[in-house]
C-alpha cells in the first residue's frame, strides 16, 4: 500500500466513468446566454459536450493543483469567541423546515477499508479525545460566517478504527441524503474533526445532529451533516454536489 | 528620415496574439465571475442571468477555474515579453503628471491626435494601469481560492471577506478600462486594424 501514498489524489482512469457519466450534466446549460455564445464564436455550437469535458478535465487538473498546494501544516486561522457570527445562517440543499430529526438507535456505521467495523453510538463518540475550533466557514457561493465546533479529530476516530490510512477516499454518507468525500490527506488535517457540539451544545438538527464532519480546509460543501456512516475506499465516491458539477477537492 | 512611417509595426506579433487571447481569457473570466456573484449578491443587485458563463454557479466555476490558466499562461507570457524586448520601457514608461495633464486635456477636447505604434500619456496611464489591475486581480483571486493555503496571501488583503469585496471591485475597475478602450477604439477603427494585422509604425502625426 506504500506505493499509493505519493500517486495523485485522483487518476483519470478510475474516474473516466464518473467522467462520462457527469458529462451529461452540462456546464453550458444556458448555452444561449450572451456568455456562452460570445466566448464560443467561432467553435461549433454543436459541441457543447465537448467543451464540458474540456472543463471537466481542467477541473480534475485543478483537484491536482489543489492536493499539491494542501499542507497539514497550514492550519485555518482561529477566532475569539466574540468573532463567531450571530444569527448562524442555516444551509442546506433543502429548506430549514425540511430538516429531518434523528432516527431512533441511532448509529455512525463504519466501512471500507478499515479493520474494525463495528458501528459507534454517541456515547462511545463522546467518549473519545475531544476538540474545538472557531473557525471560518466559507460557501461555495462566496458568504463565509465564523462558527465553533467541537468533537473527535477524524484522525484520531480513524486510527482508532484501524483505517487504511494510504486510502485515498473517506466518504461520509448521510441520513437526510447528503453524500460528500474527501482525500485522506485532508481527512488527518488536524483541524478536521467529526463534530458532537456546535457553540458548546450537542448539535441541534439544524446543525448536523447528532454528528456531523467540520473540515475548515475545505469549502462549507464538504462539511456534511447529519452523518450515518463513514467509508474508507480507493474507489472515487463523489458525494452529492460533486456529483452535479461542483469542485471535487474544494480546498481552500 | 521618414517622416510618417517606419518598417517596425505598431503591434508586434506577439503583442496582437497575446492581446486576443488575453480578450478571450478575460471574457471568460468576467462573464463567468458574475454568475458566481449571483449566487451570493454582496451588493444589492445582480447581473442579468443572459450575461452569465456557465448557466449555474457550478458551471460559472468550472469556467472561471478554467480560464485562470489561459489568463495566468497570457499574463506571464506578457510580462516577461514586456520587460525583455523594451515594450514596458519604450511605450508604457510612466508619464510626467504635465504629460497626463496635457493629453488628458486635448483628448477631452477630442484634439489628440492617435498616432499608430505611439503610446500617449493617457493611454499609458490606462495601460499601465490596467495591466497592474489584472495582476492584483490575480493575487486577490488566488487569496480567496486559498485563504487556508495561502493565508499570508489571504491575510495581506485584509483576510478572506474583504479579499472577496476588493476582487469585486477591481473588477468593476477592468470592465471600466474595457468600456474606455473599446469606445476609444469606435471612434478610432484603424487601431482595431492595427491589432489584427501588421500596421507600420507612424512616428509623427499621421498624414
Amino acid at each position: 500500500m506504500n506505493g499509493q501514498r505519493n500517486k495523485p489524489a485522483v487518476s483519470m482512469a478510475e474516474i473516466k466513468p464518473e467522467l462520462e457519466r457527469l458529462s451529461r450534466r452540462g456546464f453550458l446549460r444556458s448555452a444561449l446566454s450572451l456568455g456562452s455564445l460570445t466566448m464560443l464564436t467561432g467553435c461549433d455550437l454543436s459541441t457543447h459536450s465537448g467543451a464540458d469535458a474540456a472543463l471537466e478535465s481542467i477541473l480534475r487538473f485543478d483537484d491536482r493543483v489543489q492536493a499539491a498546494l494542501f499542507s497539514r501544516q497550514h492550519l485555518a486561522e482561529t477566532y475569539p469567541a466574540s468573532a463567531i457570527t450571530r444569527p448562524f445562517r442555516f444551509n442546506a440543499y433543502y429548506a430549514e423546515w425540511q430538516v429531518r430529526s434523528v432516527p431512533d438507535n441511532w448509529v455512525l456505521s463504519v466501512g471500507g477499508l478499515v479493520a474494525d467495523r463495528r458501528p459507534w453510538t454517541l456515547q462511545a463518540l463522546m467518549a473519545l479525545p475531544q476538540q474545538g475550533q472557531i473557525t471560518r466557514h466559507i460557501c461555495i457561493e462566496g458568504w463565509s460566517q465564523i462558527g465553533q465546533w467541537s468533537g473527535v479529530p477524524l484522525g484520531v476516530f480513524l486510527r482508532r478504527v484501524g483505517a487504511d490510512l494510504s486510502a485515498r477516499y473517506v466518504y461520509f454518507k448521510c441520513f437526510d441524503g447528503y453524500s460528500t468525500s474527501i482525500d485522506m490527506a485532508s481527512a488527518l488535517h488536524p483541524q478536521t474533526i467529526l463534530a458532537l457540539d456546535f457553540e458548546e451544545k450537542p448539535l441541534a438538527p439544524q446543525w448536523g445532529a447528532p454528528l456531523r464532519l467540520r473540515i475548515p480546509t475545505k469549502l462549507g460543501f464538504k462539511s456534511a451533516k447529519n452523518l450515518e456512516a463513514i467509508e474508507v475506499t480507493n474507489k472515487y465516491p463523489g458525494g452529492y454536489w460533486e456529483n452535479q458539477g461542483y469542485d471535487w477537492f474544494a480546498g481552500v | 528620415m521618414n517622416r510618417h512611417k517606419t518598417g517596425r509595426p505598431a503591434h508586434p506579433v506577439a503583442i496582437r496574439i497575446m492581446h486576443w487571447i488575453g480578450v478571450y481569457a478575460m471574457g471568460c473570466m468576467i462573464f463567468s465571475g458574475w454568475e458566481i456573484y449571483n449566487a451570493s449578491p454582496s451588493l444589492p443587485f445582480l447581473f442579468p442571468r443572459w450575461t452569465g458563463l456557465g448557466g449555474w454557479l457550478g458551471g460559472a466555476l468550472a469556467w472561471h477555474l478554467s480560464a485562470m490558466w489561459l489568463l495566468f499562461a497570457d499574463g506571464i507570457a506578457y510580462l516577461i515579453y514586456g520587460f525583455s524586448s523594451g515594450h514596458f520601457r519604450r511605450d508604457l514608461k510612466p508619464p510626467r503628471p504635465a504629460e497626463v495633464g496635457h493629453d488628458l486635456g486635448a483628448a477631452l477636447r477630442f484634439r489628440l491626435k492617435h498616432r499608430m505604434g505611439h503610446y500617449n500619456a493617457v493611454q499609458r496611464v490606462l495601460y499601465a494601469g490596467v495591466i497592474f489591475a489584472i495582476i492584483l486581480q490575480v493575487m486577490t483571486g488566488l487569496a480567496i481560492w486559498k485563504p487556508v493555503q495561502l493565508g499570508w496571501l489571504a491575510g495581506l488583503f485584509g483576510g478572506y471577506p474583504i479579499a472577496r469585496g476588493i476582487h469585486l471591485t477591481i473588477m468593476f475597475g477592468i470592465v471600466a478600462f474595457v468600456l474606455v478602450h473599446v469606445a476609444l477604439v469606435a471612434i478610432h477603427p484603424r487601431t482595431l486594424k492595427s491589432m489584427i494585422v501588421t500596421v507600420p509604425t507612424e512616428t509623427e502625426e499621421s498624414p
